[in-house]
């Protein structure tokens, strides 16, 4: 329903939106998301005509929103700013029937559209309807800022950063309505924010853009599984990978790739050798198909080894294993629990796809918490 | 004691000026009201012409107000309406200057939405600008008004009349009395003007800008 064709927008010699392409169906939750100056609300208000694109056409329902007249579109787009906009001068039904009255509403229609809205965020009519923005929390004034977009039941609604000045629990429970009124009133809403958050929170849909150009269109699950690109991965951070609780949810998340295996045929000596040229006083055996066979360890080989022996013979084969795609908190219980400070990781055709160590796991956490971490 | 009787002698005389004056305060400030307010919103459409015009305006207003009424005596002659045209064109700066200042000083966020809710160019200039920008515009009228009832007095010299007439008289006499005659309702009428004004500026002003509320 909203579709944007090579849409170019420069300002001097610098470009801001350069041949944006996508489109979005009808009731779909779409946020825009980005760092600073990406493009992300030049492009919300290239939709309503704010901003006029110097190339391109942006199309709603098929038709050339250039070909309509800007007010008129206006009036059929709600419209959520970030420093809300409630205007101080107009009682919470004023603002909300701002756009009903400019769509010459009777002021009975004002009234019941007032009185509905208010009831969908729980704020009676009797105690809010007739007080000014200046006498609501901030809570209270987006709340109405969201209202007033809705007033005349615009199929499309656009939002700027609208909560990105309120307390994270304000905002929290604002997010939580919308998604709710979104789901509701079946709205198409585009949605810009800089905060992952709150797109992987509300979207179906999450635009990332970067520099003026698209980087990845994805619903918030394959985003955060496949981000397309290391920008996208930083800027998920923490969340790549995440569970619930914001901690990483799978065991695969905690080891590292790089492992030093040994062939069961090899010879005592060879893989001494091996370890001291790793730094490293265990190796991991496998078959010749690449499966694991277990552990062999620099001790056990100076204990019992002979020169000249294969080192199946001094195999370990208790080392403790969990899958790639088991439980986190399992892999980290073996890891606690065992002996040789690691957990081997394994892939469902028993090859070996990494270790778990506790420097690992640090690094692991440590990401989780505040992005990349140079090794 | 002297002088209230000679207010008393006086009284019907002094009742005529006073009214006189209000009158010139009122026309002047009203004629200046219905000049400075489109004008001022002209120029906040067009800011690089703005800032000669009110350049030009502070100029204006510099230039000492006997030698506006000189010059309107000897080209508009004597009486009222040569007293008026000065007094308007006095008038008009402090109203022209707040009434901008009041405008382009909306917050650009109420502008936005204005406009992005689909208000057009003048919807947007009496929805939002001229409301949020009215404490302003009136608090301009009121520097203006109690500016004009002074001003109004040396008006008096070119005949139009007011409580000035009695401070010339008194002045072309060496008489004290006199000066005071004219000179005390009119500070009081500038103080009525400005508290007056103000009541205004706080009915006028919504609720929910209120400072206080």
């Amino acid at each position: 329903m909203i579709e944007f064709r090579n849409v170019t927008k420069r300002y001097g010699s610098v470009t801001i939106l350069d041949e944006v392409s996508f489109t979005i169906k009808r009731g779909q939750f779409v946020v825009l998301i980005g760092p600073s100056g990406c493009g992300k609300t030049t492009t919300l208000r290239t939709i309503n005509r704010l901003i006029e694109p110097k190339a391109g056409t942006v199309f709603i329902d098929g038709k050339d929103v250039t070909l309509q007249n800007a007010v008129e579109l206006r009036r059929k787009i709600g419209y959520v700013i970030q420093q809300i906009g409630l205007f101080p001068n107009m009682t919470v039904q004023q603002n909300i029937s701002v756009v009903p009255k400019l769509l010459k509403y009777t002021p009975s229609q004002c009234q019941q559209i007032t009185r509905d809205l208010l009831t969908l965020v729980d704020m009676p009519y009797e105690e809010h309807a007739h007080k000014y923005p200046s006498e609501l929390s901030g809570g209270q004034q987006q709340r109405i800022g969201v209202l007033r977009a809705l007033a005349a039941s615009p199929p499309i609604v656009l939002m700027d950063e609208p909560f990105g000045a309120l307390d994270p629990v304000t905002r929290d429970s604002l997010q939580e309505e919308v998604k709710r009124i979104q789901r509701k009133l079946k709205k198409t809403i585009v949605f810009v924010t800089h905060d992952m958050d709150e797109a992987l929170r509300l979207a179906d849909t999450i635009i990332f853009m970067d520099q003026g150009r698209i980087l990845q269109m994805a619903s918030p699950e394959e985003m955060l599984h496949k981000p397309a690109g290391p920008i996208i991965k930083n800027f998920l951070g923490r969340h790549a990978e995440e569970g619930a609780n914001g901690a990483p949810k799978r065991a695969e998340a905690f080891m590292k790739k790089r492992v030093y295996t040994v062939h069961e045929s090899a010879k005592t000596l060879e893989s001494i050798e091996r370890m001291r040229k790793r730094e490293v006083n265990s190796l991991v055996v496998i078959d010749d198909d690449d499966h694991y066979l277990g552990t062999v360890s620099i001790e056990a080989i100076k204990e019992r080894g002979k020169a000249g022996r294969v080192i199946s013979e001094y195999i370990n084969t208790d080392t403790l294993t969990v899958n790639r795609s088991d439980d986190a908190k399992e892999a980290l219980d073996k890891l606690l629990a065992s002996s040789e400070n690691y957990v081997i990781v394994l892939n469902d055709d028993r090859s070996v796809a990494g270790i778990i160590t506790r420097t690992s796991t640090a690094k692991a956490m440590g990401e989780a918490l505040w992005g990349e971490i140079e090794s | 004691m002297k002088l209230i009787t000679l207010y008393a002698d006086h009284s019907l005389a002094l009742l005529s000026s006073l009214t006189t004056h209000i009158m010139l305060v009122i026309v002047s400030v009203g004629l200046g009201t219905i000049i400075a307010i489109p004008l001022a919103v002209l120029l906040t459409r067009t800011k690089r012409v703005a800032a000669i015009v009110l350049a030009i305006a502070q100029a204006v207003q510099t230039i000492p107000g006997l030698v506006m009424l000189g010059f309107a005596l000897v080209t508009l002659g004597i009486g009222k309406a040569p007293a008026l045209a000065t007094l308007t064109i006095y008038s008009i700066l402090p109203i022209l200057h707040n009434t901008y200042t009041g405008i382009t000083e909306v917050l650009e966020a109420y502008t936005d939405a204005a406009v992005g809710i689909g208000m057009t160019k003048s919807q947007v200039l009496f929805n939002v600008e001229l409301p949020l920008a009215l404490p302003a515009i009136i608090g301009g009228i009121r520097i203006s008004a109690v500016y004009i009832v002074s001003w109004a007095t040396l008006a008096g010299m070119i005949g139009a009349g007011g409580l000035g007439d009695w401070i010339w008289t008194g002045l072309a006499t060496y008489n004290t009395d006199y000066i005071l005659l004219g000179a005390i309702p009119s500070a009081i009428l500038a103080l009525l003007f400005s508290a007056a004004i103000g009541m205004l500026q706080r009915l006028l002003t919504p609720r929910g800008l209120r400072r206080d509320s």
